[in-house]
């Protein structure tokens, strides 16, 4: 019998399977197309302290076979998620990570408190809240913070550690590919405490259109997504799986049960699954199925048994 | 996946593609249309220009390789289909006109269906197309090639204007509309990721605040717009 029953740091999940950030808003807009309980969790739409209206001019920009994005964390803030939309993405029988951002330390700091209290109050009431946060320092799309903290260990290092003095909540810290030691990094995350780690962000890039004269985003470069990024983020993915102890949640391109059996023998411990939603609205519908059947076919009883085999 | 009845060359670059199958949507609202697998990454946002019973129909411009893709159809061929999905025009209100620029005269004729004392107004740059239909259905109906077709209408002369096209035409109409009674309500394009409000890629500004093309429209208030923003896309 074929299971793919996982645990990610402490969490557990009914399949490797989870939803990344930006590209599921907080559950809702998918749920009136599938159970989102087919998916082993859900990470939000990146949240920050106080809430932000995101970029200006173009958002979003196609290549071959990727996506580039330039949303700039537009979201409602912490408080109002709390409000109006957390009950409703703890509803869906799936894990919930919300995808913390920042622009300060202290802003990720008071986040990552207001998380964990709301929390705490909710279990307190025998209700369902926040599983795990996932630290994100590693957005391209917005000025201060965000990416400038996945570049450089030392920047990382303080937000990190500031974050897991704020919280109790199991702890991702999603890497950035622009990471000037990516292994280095890796290792100082879980040096100070981090749970687990998920990678890769979107990599920052740029288009230019020829006619204006001008980068196609207000802010010339934007993050790339999708298939063509997959080989990159499994190069980086087995690197760092072999460079620390803890979880690992492989990003970048995924869009089949290949990909995803790819990752865990790269060594990942769980996949999410980022601009395949927009390719198939119904992504995760059927994912955790075709993932049996492809191990079925592949004679692979336990996803144990190839993780990190290569 | 559904089956493709017909897909018509009606001018250049212009096609109306017919899919087998029974839909329901309201005027103004769209589907997410793919028939190819990885590339290109997004499927097309393509709103719905008529139903019957066991067929929905888009018209649509050629304009990148989706829409390149598309025109390659041929009747037999799988497409799939995502939706409906939007907020489409609202329930008109007393004396109402339908204004279309070039390829935004595609909602409008399911808009036309279901208010057929609309009055019809369809600009077009070069040679028109798409005018049948029109004709069909409603008795006032003003074609004009070339110019602005915003000139022929007289928004004091309604009470509910719905119009789609190009954002320079919705912005001056929206103009002519200040100080009327007129309730204009205009079908904004924008690129998107998702269709359904996950990704907020097509956020624009109306009412002061960041509104999704994709759930909160494509259909907005005109006076709530911020026709700045949409100029520089």
């Amino acid at each position: 019998m074929i299971s793919i029953d996982c645990e990610l740091a402490g969490v557990p999940l009914s399949n490797p399977i989870l939803a990344a950030s930006g590209t599921f808003g907080f559950g809702k807009p998918y749920a009136d197309l599938y159970p989102l309980r087919k998916l082993g969790g859900i990470v939000s739409k990146g949240l920050t302290l106080t809430p932000r209206l995101g970029n200006t001019g173009t958002r979003i920009y196609e290549t071959p076979s990727c996506i580039m994005n330039s949303i700039g964390l537009e979201n409602p803030g912490i408080r109002a998620f709390l409000e109006h939309e957390l009950s409703d993405m703890t509803s869906h029988g799936t894990a919930v990570i919300v995808n913390l951002g920042g622009g300060t330390v202290r802003e990720y700091a008071e986040g990552a408190e207001l998380l964990t209290e709301a929390g705490r109050k909710l279990r307190s009431a025998g209700k369902r809240a926040v599983d795990m946060i996932e630290l994100n320092i590693s957005c391209p799309n917005i000025k201060e913070g965000g990416l400038a903290f996945g570049i450089e260990n030392e920047q990382a290092r303080e937000v990190v550690r500031a974050v897991r003095n704020a919280t109790t909540l199991p702890l991702l810290v999603k890497l950035s590919p622009g990471a000037k030691d990516l292994r280095e990094m890796a290792r100082m995350c879980e040096a100070e405490g981090a749970d687990g780690l998920s990678l890769i962000n979107t990599i920052q890039a740029m288009a230019i259109d020829i006619r204006e004269r001008r980068s196609v985003f207000d802010r010339a470069y934007a993050g790339l997504s999708g298939p063509a990024i997959k080989p990159i983020a499994l190069r980086m993915v087995h690197q760092v799986a072999r460079s620390v102890s803890i979880p690992v949640v492989g990003i970048g391109g995924i869009c089949s049960a290949e990909d995803i059996l790819e990752f865990i023998m790269a060594g990942a411990a769980a996949v999410q699954i980022g601009t395949y939603n927009f390719i198939n609205l119904r992504a995760g519908d059927t994912l955790a199925e075709e993932l049996i059947q492809l191990m079925e076919n592949e004679g692979i009883q336990s996803l144990d048994d190839i993780r990190g085999i290569i | 996946m559904a089956l493709v009845i017909q897909n018509v060359r009606l001018a250049h670059r212009i096609y109306r593609l017919t899919v087998q199958g029974s839909y329901s949507a309201r005027m103004g609202q769209f589907f997410m249309l793919r028939c190819w697998d990885a590339y290109p990454v997004l499927s097309r946002p393509i709103s719905v220009h008529n139903l019957t019973e066991d067929s929905v129909s888009f018209l649509y411009r050629v304009q990148g390789t989706g829409t390149w893709l598309l025109s390659a159809l041929q009747a037999g061929d799988k497409i799939q289909l995502e939706g409906p999905f939007g907020q489409g025009f609202p329930k008109p209100q007393g004396r109402t006109a339908l204004v279309g620029g070039g390829i935004g005269v595609a909602p409008l004729l399911l808009a036309a269906k279901e208010i057929p004392e609309a009055s019809v107004y369809l600009g077009y740059a070069g040679v028109p197309f798409g005018v049948n239909g029109f004709h069909e259905i409603s008795r006032d109906v003003t074609v004009k090639s070339g110019g602005t077709i915003v000139d022929a209408v007289d928004p004091s002369r309604y009470d509910t204007i719905f119009a789609c096209g190009p954002v320079g035409m919705m912005h001056s109409l929206a103009q002519k509309a200040e100080g009327t009674n007129a309730k204009l309500h205009v079908s904004i394009e924008k690129r998107m990721g998702c269709g359904i409000g996950a990704c907020n890629s097509c956020t624009l500004t109306a009412a002061g605040s960041n509104r999704k093309a994709c759930t909160d429209g494509p259909v907005f208030l005109a006076k709530e717009v911020n026709w700045n923003d949409l100029h520089r896309l």
